[in-house]
């Protein structure tokens, strides 16, 4: 088997995710290619050597449908050979696409590809794309649908997080994030996003709020408590978890992932067409999975992802320098730290969307590059990346540095 | 058209056929295989006749039509594949769809009500006139018995309000009077009774439009459909929920109606009829229909109608009742009472007691008029009817006296003594105890013939079920009587021998017995009384068990265990009852504290003490076991009253438990539970719990040998007696 390896990586910064948001006035095609045209950039990549573009998209419609991957590929002015696909697996699609355009190296039937993706929730709103999971009478009803948020909340209730205990994990995220910026932690990765005029609109993500304090998250109102009560949502979950007495409804916009406008492109390709085309391997990708949980409560995949994937590559936790999990819900992550017994100084070390914000299709892929460019400075050998995702599943990769030609 | 049985065809010097639809033999016009035939002949002839412009449909019985022939479906039941179904429910589609594409004008003269396929029949005319009568309905309602229209209802209702408005009333299976169908879009004109043939015949003659929206081209719903729709969208997610949420995965017949609309609307409407049949099909299969329709419908209405009241004493009507002790349930007895036309005399130990008695009747009253159920001139007579006071001299002239006070033998006899003395001699006395046996308490009465129980549930103006007890020594003029004044208040009765917690009682302790077993067993009490809700209990076992107070609860097992000395089977939940009252002082809702607690102004949560006392097992059992305990153990005991003959019949059993204490409708009732499992499977699950949790699961030899037969508790074929239409 051929081994896949990242040369490189760039994220746009995360645009608030409302009409008053810097990047609300792109368009996903220019935002996306704005990354791709970047990480070509600054690696003088010859495009034509590019076997795929892979970028995940999570509503894939309007302005964001009909393919955007090979229309922001033609948008880039990629060479016209260069191929675009997009996929969907919810909220790891960013990273989906990465272990995709990595899967095809890996099996000898591609040389070099770029994963990434792209998410303009300003524009192109959740749900968007409706969908027969939530609103097929059928399914909904056999499947016993609730949206994330009560799942987050279920999740809370049953493992016992009280609103003290996300909110203090949120106010953690946003110190962390707020210390990276200040650092200069992610400046090697972070491109500005202009306009056509050549104008900066965006340089630093935008959705984050330093400072922030347990006073200042406690006034917040809990964000799924009327749908739960009022849509039925909550008696839906506990029939599937007669255990738990009551919904406790702990999750509000302050310790859930915001949301955002954001793309990001990795390049990755196999040793011998980094050789050829003068690219320095950074990690070599180790092994990924995937794996499906319980659609209602939705959100417990990754622990299961992650000890999924750690058996593939013959690892445990223990061999794992830092973790990175995706922060849609701060349950999510305490429950990951709690299965798996890892302290929280080794697990989303720099924040993550609880502060900057989740792109959907594009988060997988930036918090990847985020652990990369931190094992770096903190010259660490492996990571393990995760997210949550939606209907019930859960994504995992697990990286490990390279020094020099690939050891 | 001499060959049509159904109908009556008489065409006019105008061209107008007026079709009268008459099935013979019927009190309401019901769709028989017949009707069909006829419906589709009739479309034939009036799309042939070049003479004829358009058709006028009414009904030649007071009431327009009913839908479905419920009793020849149940009858059916389980004796056809889903092929042999769709056949014969495809007929109906078909005929329907003949007569909306005849080609002439076809109007709906709605003289009466028009339920279920009734209004399906004038939803495929192009007009609808409906009579303003009154006492006239317009609506879907099969759901209401576990179905869902069959006639194109899920299809053509949507096209014409629009999909949200149309779920809403279907799912919900809403009567709407002549008016409000009107204002909802349902029927296009009112007519005054009497002129809805000339005001349907005025628009077949002036405007006739013989061609449907939905067959014409470019036709939409109103409001949207399909998934591309995001108004659509969140109708049917937010929908789903709530409908999980208020069936619980235990009914079947609104997620059809839910997926009928949802696929149907995005299609032609010939494809959209056919899967609502196909839908249709698959909930006349599924048992929840046979269980509901069997005991709601068949079973509650021949129960109404005093199918088991002794042919032999002649009706006899209450004019002055007597009530003794004017507490939650004498109040409330008086109130239903004075509101079906009948004096009452309200009587206490001191009139102000009395008094306040009353007041539960004026509150209700109040609470009437404020929200426009009834007039103010009707609630004061009302009250007007209610008389309170201290003293028995006033119950002289009272064909019935009904005790309702405390639940002393002492008390009981006191009072049965004082009233005796002075109600006229052929008057009955009854007791509403719900605890104390009536052969025991008629020995105090001087006349125990015409001594009996009537058990009211509380709240007793809510609670549909009466139960009527019969003593050793009670006589059939009594039962007779009793059952009048049932039939009086329109509440549905059944009979009971006499015995321990009578039918109602002794089963429900049954079922919250296992729940505070479960809890000693160390079983999450959250486990408990969620999985209990979610088979469709109103109330956890624990919870209902503090509302009751287990105070009582205590004191009943209490008085059990005094009077039957070795014969009491004693329980795990003996011994939580004890403690609780006893060592922890908790003693139920009223004293603020019981299994759970009672936050001023929250909502109650179980009581975080719970898991000392009662350590949670490290195991604890899948909810489908939790839910097997509590519905088997109130399945068993109700076949052990009827082996006991406390109830006598199958269909009281269930009524009994739907009606009484909320047993889940879905089942049809702990008898029609059994059947729903099967025989054979109910057994070998009983003896598992038997094996597992004790003898109360002992499978009763008499339906041990049911299932070895595999002779059903009902007779198959003959659901009831009586034939009327839904």
């Amino acid at each position: 088997m051929t081994d896949a390896y990242i040369f490189d990586h760039v994220r746009s910064p995360r645009g608030r995710g409302r009409s008053n948001g810097a990047l609300h006035s792109v368009t996903p095609v220019d935002l996306a290619s704005q990354v791709l045209s970047r990480l070509r950039d600054r690696n003088e990549l010859d495009t034509s050597r590019l076997d795929d573009v892979v970028l995940g998209c999570v509503t894939p419609v309007g302005e964001q449908g009909a393919c955007i991957a090979r229309t922001a590929v033609l948008c880039a002015d990629f060479a016209e050979n260069v191929p675009g696909k997009q996929l969907n697996r919810f909220c790891a699609s960013g990273l989906e696409a990465v272990n995709t355009a990595a899967a095809g190296i890996m099996a000898g039937q591609s040389d070099l590809a770029i994963g990434g993706g792209v998410e303009c929730m300003s524009r192109v709103p959740m749900g968007s794309d409706s969908g027969a999971l939530h609103a097929d009478p059928a399914v909904a009803y056999k499947t016993y649908f609730v949206p994330q948020g009560i799942g987050a909340d279920l999740i809370a209730s049953k493992y016992g997080f009280t609103r003290g205990d996300v909110d203090a994990y949120a106010v953690e995220s946003q110190r962390r994030a707020a210390r990276a910026w200040d650092q200069g932690w992610f400046d090697g990765s972070v491109i500005d996003i202009s306009d056509h005029i050549g104008r900066s609109l965006l340089a630093r993500d935008e959705h984050m709020r330093p400072g922030t304090t347990l006073e200042d998250l406690a006034g917040l109102k809990a964000a799924f408590e009327i749908p739960g009560q009022q849509a039925g949502f909550d008696a839906v979950a506990l029939q599937k978890y007669p255990e738990v007495e009551a919904i406790e409804h702990v999750h509000t916009g302050g310790n859930s992932s915001g949301i955002v406008d954001g793309a990001a492109a990795m390049l990755l390709g196999s040793l011998k067409a980094g050789r050829a085309l003068g690219l320095v391997p950074r990690a070599r990708i180790v092994g990924f999975a995937s794996i499906g949980t319980d659609p209602t409560i939705m959100l417990t995949g990754p622990a299961p992802s992650a000890e999924k994937v750690l058996k593939r590559c013959g690892m445990t936790t223990s061999d794992i320098d830092l973790f990175e999990l995706n922060e849609a819900f701060a349950s999510v992550v305490l429950l990951y730290m709690q299965r798996l017994g890892i302290e929280h100084e080794r697990i989303n070390v720099n924040g993550g969307a609880i502060a900057m914000g989740h792109p959907l299709g594009a988060t997988g892929t930036m918090i990847l590059g985020t652990v990369l460019d931190e094992l770096e400075r903190r010259d660490l050998n492996t990571a393990l990346v995760n997210l949550c995702v939606g209907g019930g599943m859960g994504t995992a990769t697990i990286i490990e540095r390279v020094r020099e030609n690939g050891k | 058209m001499s060959d049509m049985t159904t109908m009556e065809w008489q065409s006019g010097d105008d061209g107008v056929v007026v079709l009268t639809i008459d099935v013979a033999g019927r009190t309401m016009n019901v769709m028989t295989p017949e009707f069909l035939d006829d419906i589709a002949t009739a479309a034939a002839g009036i799309a042939a006749d070049d003479a004829i412009r358009g058709a006028v449909i009414t009904s030649g019985k007071e009431a327009f039509m009913a839908g479905a022939d419920l009793h020849a479906l149940v009858a059916d039941f389980g004796s056809r594949d889903s092929r042999e179904l769709y056949v014969r429910c495809r007929r109906l589609q078909d005929a329907l769809r003949q007569l909306e594409t005849c080609g002439k004008p076809v109007a709906a003269a709605i003289n009466g009500s028009a339920l279920g396929g009734g209004l399906e029949l004038c939803l495929a005319c192009h007009y609808r006139v409906a009579a303003d009568k009154q006492r006239s309905v317009l609506g879907l309602p099969e759901v209401q018995v576990g179905l869902m229209p069959g006639g194109g209802g899920t299809q053509r209702l949507p096209r014409m309000l629009g999909i949200e408005p149309a779920l809403k009333l279907i799912t919900e299976g809403t009567r709407l009077s002549p008016a409000d169908a009107l204002a909802a879009g349902i029927v296009n004109e009112l007519a005054a009774a009497g002129r809805e043939i000339d005001a349907a015949r005025r628009w077949v003659l002036q405007h006739g439009d013989a061609t449907q929206p939905w067959d014409r081209q470019g036709f939409k719903v109103p409001g949207g459909a399909g998934l591309m729709d995001p108004r659509v969208v969140q109708t049917f997610t937010v929908g789903t929920a709530l409908l999980n949420q208020a069936t619980q995965h235990n009914y079947p017949a609104p997620a059809a109606i839910l997926s009928a609309v949802y696929e149907g609307t995005v299609l032609p409407i010939d494809k959209a009829l056919d899967i609502e049949t196909a839908y249709f099909v698959s909930l006349l299969r599924s048992p929840v229909f046979r269980n509901m329709a069997r005991t709601l419908f068949i079973s509650k209405g021949a129960a109404d109608k005093l199918e088991r009241r002794p042919a032999g004493p002649p009706e006899r009507k209450v004019t002055k009742l007597g009530v003794l002790g004017a507490g939650m349930m004498g109040a409330g007895i008086a109130y239903v009472s004075a509101r079906a036309g009948i004096e009452v005399v309200l009587l206490d130990t001191d009139d102000a007691t009395a008094r306040a008695g009353k007041e539960y009747s004026r509150k209700l009253v109040d609470a009437g008029v404020a929200r426009g159920r009834i007039d103010r001139d009707t609630g004061a007579a009302l009250l007007a009817r209610i008389v309170t006071g201290s003293d028995f001299a006033r119950l002289d002239g009272a064909e019935l006296v009904i005790e309702a006070v405390f639940e002393d033998r002492a008390v009981k006899a006191d009072v049965t003594r004082r009233a005796e003395a002075v109600m006229p001699d052929d008057a009955i006395l009854a007791s509403n105890t719900s605890t104390l046996p009536i052969t025991g308490l008629a020995e105090a009465s001087s006349r125990p013939a015409r001594f009996i129980g009537i058990h009211f549930f509380s709240p007793v103006d809510r609670m549909p079920l009466v139960e009527v007890i019969v003593g050793q020594k009670t006589d059939d003029a009594a039962i007779a009587q009793a059952l009048d004044y049932v039939r009086q208040l329109a509440k549905t009765p059944i009979v009971v021998n006499d015995s321990r917690g009578f039918y109602t009682s002794r089963v429900f302790s049954v079922y919250t017995r296992e729940g505070i077993a479960m809890l000693a067993e160390g079983v999450a009490p959250a486990l408990i009384e969620n999985v209990a809700r979610h088979a469709g209990m109103p109330v956890g076992p624990l919870a209902v068990t503090d509302e009751v107070s287990l105070e009582l609860s205590y004191r009943v097992a209490r008085q059990a265990q005094q009077d039957l000395g070795a014969a009491y089977v004693a329980t795990p939940a003996d011994e939580v009852l004890r403690r609780f009252v006893e060592d922890l002082e908790r003693r139920g809702k009223r004293y603020g504290k019981g299994f759970y607690d009672y936050p001023e102004g929250g909502r109650k949560r179980l009581w975080p003490g719970l898991a000392e006392q009662y350590p949670r097992a490290a195991v604890q059992p899948p909810a489908d076991e939790v839910r097997r305990r509590l519905l088997y153990c109130q399945a068993i005991e109700s076949v052990r009253c009827l082996d006991e003959n406390v109830v006598t019949h199958p269909a009281d059993a269930d009524i009994g438990s739907v009606f009484g204490w909320g047993f889940p409708a879905w089942t049809g009732g702990t008898v029609s539970f059994i059947e729903s499992v099967g025989l054979a499977a109910f057994v070998a699950a009983a003896d598992e719990l038997a094996a597992a949790h004790g003898e109360r699961f002992a499978v009763p030899e008499s339906l041990r040998r049911r299932a070895d037969q595999g002779r059903l508790f009902y007779r198959q074929g003959a659901a009831g007696k009586s034939r009327h239409a839904a």
